[in-house]
């Protein structure tokens, strides 16, 4: 039913992390929104360099020699000279929310001329559940104005826990490198007023530009695998996460939602260097796609880490074959289980995917 | 990105519940009177229709229904199932069937929606029901598949059906309505987009289209609630129909697609009149969702026609016994297969396109 209360801040509850090569000047024009929040910033590339962090952000920022200190061998799992290093920032995080955004990722303007606080959007929609298991063609329905459309079985209109919200981008849109060469000028302007959860069993391109969480249900799932600096791949991140994410969700019965809110995405990356990162992804996602739409997980699969210890078994087993970097990659996504449990250890009894979801609508 | 259609491949089918359809087609006026209509009267209603001049139609009504398909099976197209006899005799490839109740919407910049065009763009322009497009139709202007997207899925498949949405009265359950007397849907949700592959979906009869060449008697007039009345909150037949409809086109490799276009839905009727007067459809619902979700078509099933009959099968065995409701949906389905191998003429023995 609509909800008069006004989105909780969750200051104490959620961090931001931010991958960043360059500087972080974007956060001034987010300061009303983000300020009240913890930053954490993973910095990508040269460790010497100096990031400046506006004055007033409460943050903490790690560089390449943070990242091999914190994990020493394991580090090996976390992308060097990519933006896939911010999943570390999930790892050393100990809130229960994340709210992962680009360095190049501003303040978008609702069809009003309204500024879009997007994490306060975020906020909404994991707080509130999602509805996988039948479609809502009026989408959101816990939303203001909004509701189950006739034929919806009553049995399922409590739906289950939001793990993910993955928010758009107005302006320029996310396209891999030969759709960016072939349309250079096209720019996102349609403002598409709807949330809606993604059905079971339906996979979908995950973007890490604009993307939160709730870590606690999800977090060790979210392993942006081996890019950038001595990989064959990058750009291929935030699918790879998205895909595991998705299968577990699906799994463990949890939500994933997409649609608002939007940021206004400002630079478009060179295309031919995209091109150059994406192209292999971009015929090995023919055989990822068939594989992660097939995986099936064992019913004693009850946490996240479990499920995605057994999905790194099964990439080896299946996709080591289309090359060995699935090999490396399985390899990893073990190593990133073992750090994340070592800096996550759950109390004990309580296995962390079943973790109560705290506060509800 | 749509085909060039032709005119004269699209019958616009409005099911007559009510008698007096003046203001009905003069506001549709500008978007029907290219085409062909066929308008059909619900053999209940008593009162002769109204119909203003100026339209390329024919109309339906219960004595030539019960000529053509028996008077004991004119009973399957009462109420607001009465739109179903125009799909079985239309000879067109696309129908397009809107209530009589609804009128054109407007979008947020004023502009009055083409329902009818944006029906046939849906239609005649792929689905993607295997991976979802997070920025939805990927064939609309100024839009595209987005980084991630498998190239191998990129040129999608046929839409069989495309499911619009209404603006002022939603399409909620008298329960809802009831509980939320105020509330009507204002919000204008810019996108259309495939509904995933093996995910269900209530889908509204109010305002459709689809491809009659390719689904043929997908569409079933089959539940019938035993309260069933004139206002949609005293009926789930549509809801049967679109769950049928998805997991024949699941099954086939068709598409489904749901969002725009809108269509002003007019106040109308009281939910906590029809709430009194028919309640059990709700609770059908807890039965109906996880049948049809149950359900798995074998791959003999080559042709809507099997299909079709296996779902019924399927219901008769499985649902038969939970409530009289489904075991006559079942035998109607039966019914309305064989009807339209005799009346439907044009074969829809095309499998997946």
């Amino acid at each position: 039913m609509a909800t008069v209360s006004p989105t909780p801040l969750l200051k104490d509850e959620l961090d931001i992390v931010i991958p960043t090569i360059r500087n972080l000047d974007f956060l001034e024009m987010w300061r009303p929104f983000f300020q009240p929040y913890h930053l954490i910033i993973v910095q990508d590339g040269d460790p010497s360099k100096t990031i400046k962090v506006p004055e007033g952000f409460d943050y903490e920022l790690y560089n390449r020699n943070d990242i091999n200190r914190v994990l020493g061998p394991k580090a090996s799992c976390i992308s060097f000279k990519d933006s896939a290093c911010r999943c570390f920032g999930y790892m050393v995080s100990k809130k229960k929310y994340i709210y992962t955004i680009d360095d190049d990722c501003f303040v978008a303007k609702d069809p009003s001329g309204k500024d879009i606080n997007a994490l306060e959007q975020h906020i909404k929609n994991l707080l509130c559940p999602s509805t996988p298991f039948f479609f809502n063609t009026l989408y959101e329905p816990y939303r203001d104005g909004a509701d189950f459309v006739r034929g919806y079985p009553f049995s399922l209109r409590e739906g289950v826990p939001t793990a993910v919200s993955h928010g758009l981008w107005l302006n320029i849109p996310d396209y891999d490198a030969p759709t960016q060469l072939v349309k250079p000028l096209e720019r996102n302007t349609r403002y598409v007023d709807a949330i809606m959860t993604i059905p079971k069993g339906t996979l979908f391109p995950m973007c890490g530009m604009n993307l939160a969480f709730n870590r606690e249900l999800i977090g060790p799932a979210m392993y942006f695998g081996l890019m950038g600096d001595g990989q064959p791949i990058g750009r291929y991140d935030d699918m790879w996460a998205g895909w595991c994410t998705k299968v577990i969700c699906d799994h463990l019965g949890l939500g994933v939602k997409t649609g608002l809110p939007y940021i206004w995405h400002s630079k478009a990356s060179n295309p031919f260097v995209n091109l150059q990162k994406e192209y292999k992804g971009i015929y090995w996602q023919e055989e990822l796609i068939p594989f992660f739409q097939s995986v099936t997980l064992p019913k004693d699969c009850t946490t996240v880490q479990k499920c995605y210890i057994e999905i790194s078994k099964q990439v080896k087993a299946k996709l080591g074959k289309v090359d060995d970097y699935f090999n490396k990659l399985a390899d990893a996504m073990v190593t990133w289980i073992e750090a994340w449990d070592e800096l996550n250890p759950s109390p004990s009894g309580i296995k962390p995917a079943e973790l109560p979801n705290g506060a509800t609508k | 990105m749509s085909v060039a259609i032709k005119d004269d491949e699209i019958d616009i089918v409005i099911g007559a519940v009510r008698s007096d359809l003046t203001s009905f087609l003069n506001e549709w006026r500008p978007m029907f009177s290219r085409f062909h209509l066929i308008i059909v009267k619900d053999p209940d209603l008593k009162e002769e229709l109204k119909i203003p001049e100026g339209f390329n139609l024919d109309v339906y009504e219960k004595p030539y229904m019960d000529r053509v398909v028996g008077s004991s099976t004119s009973v399957l197209f009462s109420g607001y199932a009465c739109r179903y006899f125009g799909y079985l005799v239309s000879r067109k490839k696309y129908i397009i069937s809107i209530d009589d109740d609804c009128l054109p919407a407007r979008d947020p910049k004023g502009f009055v929606v083409d329902a009818v065009s944006h029906h046939i763009t849906n239609l005649t322009t792929p689905a993607t029901p295997f991976f979802f497009n997070t920025l939805y139709d990927p064939f609309a202007e100024g839009s595209d598949f987005v980084r991630g997207y498998p190239f191998s899925l990129r040129s999608g498949v046929k839409c069989a059906l495309s499911c619009g949405l209404w603006l002022n009265l939603g399409d909620y359950d008298a329960p809802t309505q009831a509980l939320k007397a105020k509330q009507r849907n204002s919000r204008y949700v810019d996108a259309v987009m495939t509904v995933p592959a093996g995910s269900l979906v209530p889908i509204s009869g109010i305002n459709i289209a689809f491809d009659r060449e390719v689904l043929g008697p997908a569409l079933v007039p089959a539940l019938k609630l035993a309260g069933e009345g004139k206002f949609r909150w005293e009926t789930m037949e549509d809801i049967w129909s679109g769950l049928c409809v998805k997991v024949v086109c699941d099954h086939l490799g068709l598409g489904v697609k749901t969002g725009l276009p809108y269509v002003w839905r007019t106040d109308r009727g009281d939910p906590i009149a029809s709430l009194k007067k028919e309640w059990e459809g709700v609770k059908l619902m807890e039965e109906v969702v996880p049948f049809f979700q149950s359900v798995r078509l074998p791959r003999e099933a080559t042709t809507v026609e099997d299909c079709v009959v296996e779902v019924a099968n399927a219901a008769k065995e499985r649902l038969g016994s939970t409530d009289p409701v489904f075991a006559r949906a079942a035998k109607a389905m039966l019914d309305w297969v064989n009807l339209w191998k005799s009346v439907g003429y044009i074969s829809s023995s095309s499998s997946a396109v």
